[in-house]
């Protein structure tokens, strides 16, 4: 299954959320306000490290330079243009969005 | 360009009543329209030479990250108006130092000049004020 957040985990809990869900063989998507969590210096940051283990994480690439956000990303997380996003969405048999 | 609040103050012939107003933000820009909106209203109280002040907490700290490039995701990108308002006489601009510590941002990430100030004093500041609008 892939997870989806669209939410700063600085506004609310969809992002705690994901990742309290997510399962082996599973991927998380990060997009719009959602891709502040996977920027370094933060809580959720740290998380995702614990998570990156068991799931590939990718963040939507537009949505972080939007946020000037290029420069923060945690290593590892994957970045994807909406051609990616539409990769993901046919390679997985479902979506959960976290909102 | 002259102090938006001396020249009302001191002019009897004038009517108007200059006002303390703060701008609170709290959310990230371009997930919602709460961050452009305050621009915009921001910009309409500097018009009627209000005494304007701007603080930016929690996610409101983001609005003012340097490098935004919005082009991919089609979208304007207002962040260069923050250092537009200097222009409009708003210099007041307040930045929780507690929200930019969390999100792993100092002051040389930001776009602009900003006062950082603690969470007390930010409280210190929204009780001197005759209107806060929240965004």
């Amino acid at each position: 299954m892939l997870h989806t957040v669209n939410k700063s985990p600085g506004e609310r809990n969809a992002f705690d959320a994901c990742i309290a869900h997510v399962k082996k063989g599973g991927a998380i998507l990060l997009i719009e306000d959602g891709v502040y969590a996977a920027t370094n210096g933060t809580a959720s940051a740290e998380k995702l490290k614990t998570v990156m283990k068991t799931v590939p994480v990718y963040a939507l690439q537009p949505d972080i330079e939007a946020r000037g956000m290029q420069s923060r990303v945690l290593d590892g997380v994957k970045l994807v243009d909406y051609g990616g996003f539409v990769d993901l969405v046919a390679e997985y048999p479902a979506v959960q969005s976290w909102l | 360009m002259t102090e938006s609040t001396g020249g009302i103050d001191m002019d009897e012939e004038t009517s108007g009543v200059v006002k303390k107003f703060l701008y609170v933000n709290r959310k990230a820009p371009y997930g919602t329209i709460y961050a452009l909106e305050s621009l915009e209203v921001v910009l309409i109280a500097a018009a009627f030479d209000q005494d304007v002040s701007l603080a930016f907490i929690d996610d409101g700290v983001y609005q003012l990250v340097k490098g935004q490039h919005t082009k991919g995701i089609d979208v304007k990108n207002f962040s260069p108006t923050y250092r537009a308002l200097e222009g409009y006489d708003i210099e007041k601009l307040y930045v929780e130092k507690e929200s930019m510590a969390e999100r792993g941002l100092t002051e040389a990430d930001l776009v602009v000049e900003v006062k950082v100030i603690s969470k007390a004093e930010m409280a210190d500041l929204m009780i001197t004020q005759n209107v806060v609008m929240s965004f």
